[in-house]
């Protein structure tokens, strides 16, 4: 396989044998270009599966998203500044902070974690697409129909006023009348839907479409944390979109699975929901720690400390994040024993993820540093994160718990956890990826200015929080009473949030003006070590004009092999696959040998057609049963008509198949 | 208001006395980890080259292992799990001595948590001598609590910080709490699970008294409403009896045995009203009865509109109720 491109006849090839080819300009990279390009025009636009175009929406999508969580966060902030305040009522506050957790744990944090994966999982593995890019489409559309219905609903006035964990029975028909907790659950089967999906998608891009060479522990590690992260999704969502069904059906067709009046459990719910709710957070930490390791080699100018060590904690963590779901639920009078192994589970979790700490001070220990941004943000990381694990030991603590629990202390906590492993390694690997998207870098002045804006605003922010909840303030209040002594902490906090609003602001502006005055950033402008950083940027819609074969975990960093160094040549890229129509080359799972020339599906409009009978399906269904009846038939339509063969597109993969040499 | 103590870090039980030694523990193991960690990080930046994109990377690790950083990188995950495990049996024993309160002639009470106030019952071995109070508990000092609790309609959770720690009240099941106040004083307690729309305002007090003043108190509140004297309480309690007062609302030794609200039998003893919403005093029970919605939006107490005079009568009234 890797000399097919040998095997190519010589002469002028007709159009359908046309080969992929090194460089671009020529002929067969620009027909690799036209081959992977998504159709023009709005219905090409709603047609597209290119996986970069879906992951630039995607990662759009949940940015937008992740500001108006933040937005609802600050008026939150603003009415809790005073005491008594009367800025906003209990029953839009209940709103606010159901819509905040929803959206920063629905649309925001998951989300956006496998959008940068879409994005990136391809360049890094070398090849020309994710598996599955009509799938990839149809996900990124049912997670933006239900994030926009939840927006819709609250607009209107209708926002869902429950939680973001929307505990039975307040939850329930009995004490939530109307139509609120309907599309919250609805919304929340939707994007976990979504995730599934993503889920699927990465787990067989990274098993099936590395490049070859690629083998299992030369797989860069936030391809790793992607992996671990999907396989946690395939277990979680589960159980929370049971969780949803059995609350809509409960509020929709009577049953009874949350009424203990009719022998249901309120406890159930919060089983299911924690089950899924705290890998939930491990899920967001995970990539996380993907993006750390990605950025810290970079500017370390060395190869990561301890790449075995870090593959295994990540899936210890994977594995230890589902055996602790208990520890929020300390307060309900559960068995003591139980308690106990969930509090040893709770606190040992915290062992991979120093695994992970220790090694990256290796790291940087014997490094040589280049003080960028993304660097600044994993810095960042570092001190909040920390601080954060050392108060979720205390929260695995069954007796601190019952102090703590449900008061500001876990608020404090939580968010030094998502904001400092997940938002402040985001921030960074947007810095850090920046210029792969658009071709141009953004400003390392501003992106100063903007790490040390968010970092104080946010330790002012929320510390207090800490000191707040051990003073008694319980968490989830709209207002709370003079003289109580919370009253400084809590301005304190709120102007703290303000100063994240100005650095996520500076943040919008440095974005927007790099696109078009950032310096032009080349290829690998960082001077990294991975296979993302070989081509151009932002990348063709080929990514690559001829895979390219790789010989170990840092391909641009190793001296290129020749044959003097051993006894075998060494290929630098792969040959032969088609130019004219979207071939791929798939891989052995364990050590990328390549295995099979995979043909992938054309852009089509019917992933989009059948979102939006899936999304019609589940709207109706929060008004009649029925729709779930009528509605599912214009999904089968819609489906029928995506899978239905192409005659022009199977006579093609007939020919490759038949003669695949040409 | 109440000034009341709500402190986790200030204990005046001995339960809460356990946990404020095991946090003083953990945030002493935690702190050195912490600062240990820091320091690291800031040596290793301190010490480290400075470099650019275009410095040619350093290779060397992937042709000879480090054992130098190995070791350093395997003690410290050493030393962190030893602290760890150090710590889940320090909070392993905190829990069994947590169990460990004696129970022996303790008081025992009913709570029970609803949208948005709490109904307390002192449930006695005489079950004459059980009476109902909303709101506030006062309790013995020195004397362990026994605290049965049950929620009405949703999840609530019963959180005394100075004393006790928290507990959720589930609708079906139903769990104890133990607590015993060493001193005497004032501690606010407040709902700490999410129950809707005035989940905020749902506050409650322990009061703790010397035993002698705790059991005059009893069997002030084990007494049935007094029958009021003068013109303006008695007319009170006929606009009490037939506005829509009665239909929630119970005063033992009246028609009145409603249990949809508070029993109001001795309301003018306690010092708040509405869960710790207002103090009780005439001025705000006026407030209160005329536009609930105006303290504690979405509480489901409806509004009473009445003349003035016919305010005052009611307020009187209850006023004596003491």
């Amino acid at each position: 396989m890797q000399n097919a491109h040998a095997m190519n006849p010589p002469g002028d090839a007709p159009a359908s044998r046309l080969k992929d080819g090194p460089g671009p300009g020529s002929r067969e990279a620009a027909a690799l270009d036209a081959t992977w390009s998504d159709p023009p025009g709005l219905l090409g636009w709603l047609a597209a599966v290119n996986h970069k175009s879906i992951a630039r929406r995607f990662i759009a999508t949940t940015f937008f998203f992740f500001l108006a969580g933040g937005l609802l966060a600050l008026v939150m902030r603003l009415q809790l500044a005073r005491p008594g305040s009367k800025l906003v009522g209990p029953d839009l506050y209940n709103q606010l902070f159901t819509m905040h957790g929803s959206t920063m744990m629905f649309l925001f944090a998951v989300p956006v974690m496998q959008a940068v994966a879409v994005y990136l999982v391809p360049l890094m593995l070398g090849t020309r697409s994710i598996a599955f890019p009509r799938l990839n489409a149809f996900a990124y559309w049912i997670f933006l129909f239900g994030g926009v219905m939840l927006y819709v609903v609250f607009v209107l006035g209708a926002g869902p006023d429950v939680g973001w964990f929307s505990y039975v029975p307040l939850a329930g028909p009995d004490y939530s009348p109307g139509k609120r907790a309907d599309f919250w659950a609805q919304m929340i089967t939707f994007t976990e839907l979504s995730a599934l999906l993503e889920a699927i998608v990465v787990i067989t891009t990274v098993f099936k479409l590395r490049a070859p060479g690629m083998t299992l522990n030369r797989i860069p590690l936030f391809v790793w944390a992607m992996l671990v992260t999907a396989f946690m999704v395939l277990f979680a969502m589960p159980s929370v979109m049971l969780a949803s069904t059995m609350l809509i059906m409960d509020r929709l067709v009577g049953s009874h699975f949350f009424n203990p009046a009719e022998g249901g459990d309120v406890v159930l719910w919060q089983h299911l929901f924690w089950f899924f709710g705290h890998p939930e957070v491990y899920l967001i930490f995970l990539p996380g720690l993907g993006f750390l390791s990605a950025i810290i080699p970079t500017f370390a100018r060395r190869p990561i400390f301890g790449y075995t060590a870090m593959v295994l904690s990540l899936i210890a963590t994977a594995f230890l994040a589902f055996g602790l779901w208990v520890h929020h639920m300390f307060a309900v009078n559960l068995p003591e024993l139980g308690k106990s192994f969930f509090t040893a589970a709770s606190m040992l979790i915290a062992i991979p993820s120093a695994v992970q700490i220790f090694c990256w001070l290796a790291t940087l220990w014997s490094g040589k540093l280049d003080f960028k941004t993304p660097l600044l943000f994993v810095l960042g990381f570092f001190f909040i994160l920390v601080l954060g694990g050392m108060t979720g030991i205390m929260l695995a603590s069954v007796p601190l718990d019952l102090q703590v629990h449900d008061s500001y202390f876990v608020v404090a906590h939580l968010h030094y956890v998502l904001i400092g492993g997940a938002v402040f390694p985001l921030f960074g690997a947007f810095y850090y990826w920046y210029p792969k998207i658009t071709g141009r870098l953004m400003s390392e002045r501003l992106g100063r200015w903007n790490f040390w804006l968010f970092f104080t605003g946010f330790n002012v922010a929320f510390f207090p929080m800490h000191l707040l909840g051990l003073k008694g303030m319980p968490r989830r209040v709209y207002t709370y009473q003079a003289g109580l002594g919370w009253d400084t902490m809590n301005m304190v906090a709120t102007i703290g949030a303000l100063t994240i609003a100005a650095a996520v602001l500076l943040f919008i502006v440095n974005a927007v003006r790099s696109l078009r005055h950032g310096a032009p950033a080349g290829a690998n402008p960082w001077g990294a070590g991975t296979l993302e950083w070989a081509t151009e940027s932002p990348p063709p819609p080929c990514n690559f004009h001829a895979i390219p074969v790789v010989h170990g975990r840092e391909p641009l960093w190793e001296p290129p092999r020749t044959e003097a160094d051993g006894a075998r040549p060494a290929f630098t890229h792969v040959g032969g696959l088609a130019a004219d129509t979207r071939e791929l080359l798939a891989t052995t799972v364990l050590d990328a040998r390549p295995d099979l020339r995979v043909n992938f599906p054309d852009p089509t409009i019917w992933p989009f057609v059948s979102a939006v009978a899936v999304t019609a399906l589940f709207i109706g269904s929060i008004f009649t049963p029925w729709a779930v009846v009528w509605g599912s038939i214009p999904i089968a339509i819609a489906l029928t008509a995506w899978f239905w063969p192409q005659r022009a597109e199977t006579s093609v993969h007939l020919s490759l198949e038949r003669k695949p040499w040409q | 208001m109440m000034q009341a103590l709500h402190d986790v870090l200030a204990p005046f039980g001995p339960q809460a006395a356990h946990v404020r030694e095991l946090w003083l523990l953990t945030l002493a193991v935690c702190t050195v980890v912490f600062a240990a960690v820091l320091a690291a990080l800031l040596l290793a930046l301190l010490r480290a080259p400075r470099a650019n994109a275009q410095s040619s990377p350093d290779l060397s690790a992937l042709m000879r292992p480090e054992p130098g950083k190995r070791r350093s990188v395997i003690a410290a995950v050493a030393a962190s799990t030893l602290l760890l495990l150090a710590l889940i049996a320090a909070s392993i024993f905190t829990d069994r001595a947590l169990a460990r309160l004696s129970t022996e002639g303790a008081l025992r009470l009913d709570v029970t948590a609803h949208q948005w106030w709490w109904e307390v019952r002192y449930v006695e071995p005489n079950v004459a001598d059980s009476f109902v109070t909303a709101n506030e508990i006062h309790v013995p000092t020195g004397r362990p609590v026994i605290v049965t609790l049950k929620a009405d309609d949703v999840i609530h959770s019963f959180w005394l910080p100075s004393l006790a720690g928290k507990k959720d009240l589930l609708p079906g099941r139903t769990a104890t709490m133990h607590f015993r106040a060493d001193r005497d004083g004032i501690y606010r307690g407040q709902c700490a699970e999410f129950c809707g729309s005035q989940h905020a305002l749902m506050a409650f007090f322990v009061v703790a008294d010397p035993p002698e003043r705790y059991a005059a108190w009893a069997a002030a509140q084990r007494r049935t409403a007094s029958e009021p004297t003068s013109e303006q309480p008695v007319r009170g309690r006929e606009i009490f009896m037939r506005s829509s007062c009665a239909m929630c609302h119970a005063i033992d030794g009246t028609a009145a045995q409603a249990v949809r609200g508070p029993n109001l039998t001795h309301v003018a003893s306690r010092g708040t009203l509405a869960a710790g919403a207002l103090p009780n005093t005439p001025e705000d029970l006026k407030r209160w009865i005329a536009d609930p919605q105006q303290t504690k939006p979405g509480t489901y107490m409806p509004a009473t509109k009445l003349a003035p005079e016919e305010m005052d009568a009611l307020v009187g009234y209850l006023q004596t109720l003491r």
